[in-house]
């Protein structure tokens, strides 16, 4: 009977939670949800603590935190590992439905230069809706079946959606709905929260680590970090979406994530882009 | 006598080296197994199951399967105690996340 490994292992994951509640204990709580006030924090905790790095260059994640990662970078833009994507994306964007209508007619302004206004909250439904989400309606809506949300088509078709807004500043809305606020409040608490038997919470890695290593990644900042989605990722050996790169970070911190558009998952995106206002849309990007 | 209380003493350490010592029984497994998904069930309420919790219990079935209930017995504790401790990490961090909030 191997008593003594579960004692030690259960013990394990006890101390952590323990220990990392403790080394946090000394930054105070507020109580009410002021989501100007958040972003304005978010962007001044990241400036102060990187104040060599340009204001819009937070959006290319490690890359503006180390200087080779950034050489080798520019020269795969040359060449960029998600140009296949875009150009499918752009293809299948154009391409009718069955019934004749097309991508452009689910959207506002026919799709084109939209990405930074996503994900926004819809009053009606009470909820919010990213872009990947109203992409599979959009489909479904229009009698074809729902992509996978984390990758291949989904990943080609925000891709594009993203190439359109690229240099357009981050417009996300909180509307005067008290859901709308919640849900917010939701994915901040979920950004902070933290979760899988490494104890790590995304705040972990991106707020309090950015630029340092973990393995042999680079870790970027939380400030601008879905920008620059969807992304060719060599980890990957391909293209994800939002909801990939939520559903990976999970399971790295040994987390069982959560189904992929689920409301958590939604608000977080909510809270990570209306906190990344103003910052340009850099989307589709690759990481290592 | 005393040869024959020898003797019978030696047979009793005999038999009970011979008899493996603690072996889990199918009611053993089945009971931490239980006790293993109970937990994991209270995990997936707070939505904060862990993948480690999950491969135990998979290893417990596994192991089970295969008629080896020392092995499926351990690993389903090992889930019920992982379980245990997202529940309590789940708990704690419904306040704590606050302490690592930007302001």
């Amino acid at each position: 009977m191997r008593v003594r490994p579960i004692l030690l292992s259960a013990a394990a994951a006890l101390a952590m939670a323990a220990l990392a509640s403790i080394a946090a204990s000394a930054i105070a709580a507020p109580d009410q949800v002021d989501p100007a006030a958040d972003a304005k924090a978010f962007k001044k905790y990241f400036t102060d603590k990187f104040p060599k790095v340009k204001l819009e260059d937070f959006v290319n994640g490690p890359y503006s935190m180390n200087e080779d990662m950034r050489k080798q970078w520019q020269e795969k833009e040359e060449f960029p590992p998600y140009e296949f994507a875009l150009e499918a994306g752009k293809e299948m964007f154009g391409k009718p439905f069955k019934n004749g209508k097309t991508y452009a007619d689910c959207f506002p302004n026919g799709g084109i230069g939209i990405r930074q206004n996503y994900p926004y909250f819809d009053e009606k439904e009470g909820k919010v809706v990213t872009l990947e989400l109203a992409l599979n309606r959009c489909r479904e809506a229009n009698g074809e079946q729902p992509y996978s949300y984390v990758k291949d088509e989904m990943a080609s078709l925000t891709a594009y959606m993203a190439y359109t807004s690229r240099g357009k500043p981050m417009d996300i809305k909180i509307p005067g709905d008290p859901r709308a606020l919640e849900a917010y409040e939701n994915g901040k608490r979920y950004f902070y929260t933290r979760r899988g038997q490494l104890n790590f919470s995304c705040a972990t890695c991106h707020v309090q680590s950015p630029g340092e290593r973990i393995r042999a990644e680079i870790l970027a900042p939380a400030y601008g970090i879905l920008n620059a989605m969807p992304i060719y990722r060599s980890e990957w050996n391909g293209m994800g979406t939002i909801s990939r790169r939520f559903v990976s970070c999970n399971s790295q911190t040994r987390a069982v994530p959560l189904e992929p558009q689920s409301d958590e998952y939604r608000d977080l995106e909510y809270f990570l882009s209306y906190v990344a206002n103003g910052l340009p849309i850099a989307g589709p990007g690759a990481r290592p | 006598m005393s040869m024959t209380r020898n003797t019978l003493l030696a047979l009793v350490l005999l038999m009970a080296s011979a008899m493996p010592a603690l072996a889990a029984s199918e009611a053993d497994y089945k009971t931490a197994f239980a006790a293993a998904e109970t937990a994991e069930k209270q995990a997936d309420q707070l939505r904060n199951k862990w993948t480690t919790t999950e491969a135990h219990l998979a290893a417990a079935k596994k192991a089970a399967s295969s008629g080896d209930f020392d092995a499926a017995t351990a690993a389903a504790k090992e889930a019920e105690a992982l379980a245990k401790a997202s529940i309590f990490q789940a708990t704690s961090e419904k306040e704590r996340w606050k302490d690592l909030e930007i302001h």
